[in-house]
């Protein structure tokens, strides 16, 4: 398989505390890729390398071919990824559509068209209804959905998800998973996602990356993953698995 | 030849000691509330004026006149905190400031239509009297000034370094969440640090008579010049606003020296212009 | 176009229409007095909102816009005066210079990461050390200013903008009518969407691959541009020019009064802004002056309490709670 991104010996310290200790997977194009892993695991550090929001001290990045790890946030997105944000950032003073616009507005230069794509993949998203409203009166799970959307508006070929089922409700998540899964089916659009709620993983995932103190411990498929005696006593728990 | 740019350099280093108590509350004022005081030179001349009706009124010293100044803005500072500025800690930094920008508009021209356009001269009776420390030439008035300063300095240091409500402040200023955790009561700190940070103005606004007659069209000019001393100095911190008083003095005392008097405060504002850009914090400040 | 007349709704075009029909036809009616009035409401709304195309929309607080009216106005005043250069070509090089501090202030503010209240006080620095140096430039005529003749023989020759106060007005008009079609027509843009969203959340912004360095320096450069414009008509206009005066930073905050308290980020909010300060000053001082009260800082004080009520009151300005009340609410930003 081609990789559409691969991370290679990833990187990052912060003052003598190894937060990501020499990372590397790759994340095939049209995959659901997870990584998972308890608090300070290293998934956030790993997250922010990837999107360009820090510089790996090691290890590179690389997409579709070319490398992108030292890039802007802004530089990345063009490249074609996407990002939420785990504390969701809407544009408060717009309104949900116009907030999905300003994502679409990175690929196409009238407005118009622009307007036609967000509304597009605002049904995707399941926030037609409410696309007239303001940002900041949506419930948490529309916002989670916005973020998505938003993201999604600027056509990226891979889409990182930070924790975006955190603080939904068993319903809500199930509804994120489903939404989720149908965009890949019908796009193909390749999906990394950063997840406590193993729900959603087991549901999502085609394969998973589990990190602990910054380390990768076990690759694989959920199953295979789920059932590894390292991930279980560091993360997991005897309980979880079924 | 020497000795000259020693007694400008000097001079320059007391004015800059009662720029620096007036910087010294704004710092207190920022480091605290988070509040970007731009009436803040407005204030000083408001307690020049003080100052100088004490003055004509009652023969009252600036330099004793300081002490009733310094506890009528204590007053000022603790009513304005509570009454009007305190709904806008939690918003936009612009609305703070355009809400002081116009504080500062109304003073200064009230100070306009009261005492009019021209400067009030406060003629002391030492005001021309000089100390002679070998070659060289020291104001008398200036050094009095400045040593008054540096005295409401240290009462402040020892205030925050000492007292419980001083350690309650610095508290608020270090971590609000988690002053609030332990009970502190937030609102009256704030107020109270107002007030000490106007109080500061109003030392430094009596001293400052002693430097410079007082006359409306100051208030902008010594805003711009706090400012640029606390950005130097390093925002929320109070030795380094007494620090950058002193380089900002010496520098426009030089400046004016050796170029125009006019041209003292192009220095100044380069000077800022280099801060912002290469070293925001300051000289001492800590980076936020 | 068109299509920015088709998001005004049905009673907004009617007023507008209106309200302009109005203004073009006021000279017949109006006396000198009232027309100058008029002139300054067109000059402040003209260049409250270049001011707020940079506040309102980018979100970056500059105080010392009274530089590039400055640097416009001497620009152009020092081309007529010495090379005879009409002010029409002379706008050219003054937006050009004007352009080129706006840029340089901004490429300064926003590589260095110098934001907020530190952005302002930065703006500041720069309009008073242009203040101070130009009264020790010789060649700007000093502190004792610059200059343009009254010359009879050419009054009339409008392309030079010698004239009297009709010509004045109209221009003062065509230039809020061409500020606001412009500051319309770029909110409802690609730049105008990308402006605003990285005002409200820079960071959120350049996850969705906005170059948030390039649309700040877009909106600065712009906003100085249309400000030196501002500051030629000024030149032209009052025929003088003062460091002291023109570059002073009480001129910085006098031309954000009417866009703050009219509404900042909105299309009309500096034109409604405008019109509700100046009368209202003028006003003020007619009735002290009818009073016998000599006071000469009192329209001062008046904008610093309308200044303080609005802020603490209706930070949002005058007009989008005038245009609910009047239902002349149209789609979008």
């Amino acid at each position: 398989m081609t990789a559409l991104l691969s991370a290679a010996n990833l990187s990052k310290r912060f003052r003598g505390l190894v937060a990501v200790d020499r990372v590397t997977f790759e994340v095939a194009a049209g995959e659901i890729f997870a990584v998972i892993g308890p608090n300070g695991a290293g998934k956030t550090t790993l997250f922010a390398m990837l999107a360009g929001a820090l510089v790996p001290d090691d290890g590179t990045v690389t997409f579709t071919g070319a490398r992108i790890d030292g890039l802007t946030p802004d530089a990345v997105c063009r490249r074609g990824i996407g990002r939420t944000f785990q504390i969701v950032r809407p544009f408060p003073g717009l309104s949900v559509e116009d907030n999905v616009l300003v994502g679409a507005l990175l690929r196409r230069t009238d407005t118009r068209s622009a307007r036609t794509h967000a509304r597009a993949v605002l049904e995707a998203l399941d926030l037609a209804d409410k696309r007239a409203a303001l940002a900041s009166s949506l419930t948490l799970p529309d916002r989670k959905r916005l973020e998505v959307a938003r993201a999604l508006a600027t056509d990226p070929k891979l889409l990182l998800l930070d924790e975006v089922m955190a603080g939904l409700r068993p319903t809500e998540t199930d509804r994120m998973v489903a939404i989720l899964k149908q965009l890949n089916r019908d796009t193909g659009i390749t999906i990394l996602l950063i997840e406590h709620v193993m729900r959603a993983v087991m549901a999502l995932a085609g394969r998973v990356l589990v990190l602990h103190h910054g380390a990768a411990i076990a690759q694989g498929t959920p199953e295979t993953v789920v059932r590894d005696p390292a991930v279980i006593a560091s993360y997991l728990g005897a309980e979880a698995v079924g | 030849m020497w000795s000259i740019y020693l007694s400008v350099t000097i001079q320059g280093v007391l004015t800059g000691l009662v720029y620096g108590l007036m910087a010294l509350g704004l710092s207190v004022i920022f480091g605290v509330v988070r509040v970007v005081n731009f009436a803040h030179g407005e204030f000083a001349v408001v307690a020049m004026y003080a100052t100088y009706v004490l003055f004509t009124a009652f023969r009252l010293d600036p330099l004793l006149a300081l002490v009733p100044v310094a506890a009528l803005f204590f007053l000022v500072g603790y009513a304005l905190q509570t009454a009007l500025i305190n709904p806008f800690v939690g918003r936009p930094e612009h609305e703070q400031f355009i809400l002081l920008v116009g504080v500062g508009i109304i003073i200064v021209n009230v100070l306009l239509i009261g005492f009019g356009p021209d400067a009030r001269p406060v003629n002391l009776s030492y005001g021309f009297d000089s100390y002679e420390i070998g070659p060289l030439l020291v104001d008398k008035p200036r050094v009095l000034a400045a040593a008054a300063a540096i005295a409401v300095a240290a009462a402040l240091f020892w205030f925050f370094r000492h007292t419980r409500t001083g350690a309650a402040i610095r508290a608020c200023a270090d971590n609000l969440v988690g002053a609030g955790v332990i009970g502190l009561n937030i609102k009256r700190l704030y107020a109270l640090t107002f007030g000490l940070g106007l109080a500061c103005v109003g030392a430094a606004g009596a001293l400052l008579v002693t430097i410079a007659d007082p006359a409306p069209a100051l208030g902008p000019a010594y805003t711009l010049l706090a400012f640029v001393i606390v950005i130097i100095g390093g925002m929320g911190s109070m030795a380094g606003a007494l620090v950058g008083g002193v380089l900002i003095g010496v520098s426009e005392a030089l400046a004016g020296f050796l170029f125009a008097p006019s041209m003292k405060s192009m220095f100044s504002f380069a000077l800022l212009i280099a801060v912002l850009v290469l070293r925001p914090q300051g000289l001492m400040g800590q980076r936020t | 176009m068109s299509d920015l007349w088709r998001s005004v709704n049905a009673r907004g075009r009617i007023v507008l229409a209106l309200v302009l029909a109005v203004l073009l036809a006021l000279p017949l009616v109006a006396d000198r007095y009232v027309l100058s009035v008029l002139t300054l409401i067109f000059y402040f709304a003209y260049v409250g909102q270049a001011w707020n195309l940079m506040m309102g929309y980018a979100g970056q607080l500059s105080l010392g816009h009274a530089l590039y009216v400055g640097l416009g106005g001497y620009v152009a005043a020092l081309l007529w005066l010495d090379f005879g250069i009409g002010p029409w070509l002379g706008v050219f090089a003054a937006v050009a210079v004007a352009a080129g501090f706006g840029a340089a202030i901004g490429w300064l503010g926003f590589r260095f990461g110098i934001a907020g209240v530190y952005f302002a006080l930065l703006t500041i620095a720069f309009a008073e050390f242009t203040r101070i140096g130009f009264d020790h430039l010789g060649v700007t005529g000093g502190a004792a200013g610059l200059f343009l003749p009254f010359e009879e023989k050419r009054m009339g020759e409008w392309w030079n903008l010698r004239g009297g106060q009709l010509l004045f007005y109209y221009l003062a008009l065509a230039l809020a009518a061409g500020a606001v079609l412009l500051v319309a027509l770029i909110a409802r843009s690609r730049l105008g969407y990308r402006l605003i969203a990285v005002r409200e959340d820079e960071t959120a912004a350049r996850a969705l691959g906005i170059d948030a360095f390039a649309v700040k320096m877009a909106a600065v450069v712009i906003s100085s541009a249309m400000t030196a414009v501002g500051g030629v008509f000024y030149a032209f206009y009052y025929n003088n020019l003062f460091p002291s005066q023109v570059f002073e930073i009480s001129r910085s905050i006098e031309l954000i009064l009417a866009p703050i308290v009219g509404g900042l980020g909105t299309v009309f909010g500096p034109v409604i802004g405008a019109f509700v300060l100046t009368p209202l000053g003028e006003v003020l001082i007619a009735v002290t002056a009818r009073l016998g009260i000599d006071a000469p800082g009192v329209k001062a004080v008046f904008y610093g309490v309308i200044l303080i009520v609005i802020i603490y009151a209706m930070p949002t300005g005058v007009w989008p709670r005038l245009a609910g009340w009047f239902g002349l609410r149209s789609r979008s930003p």
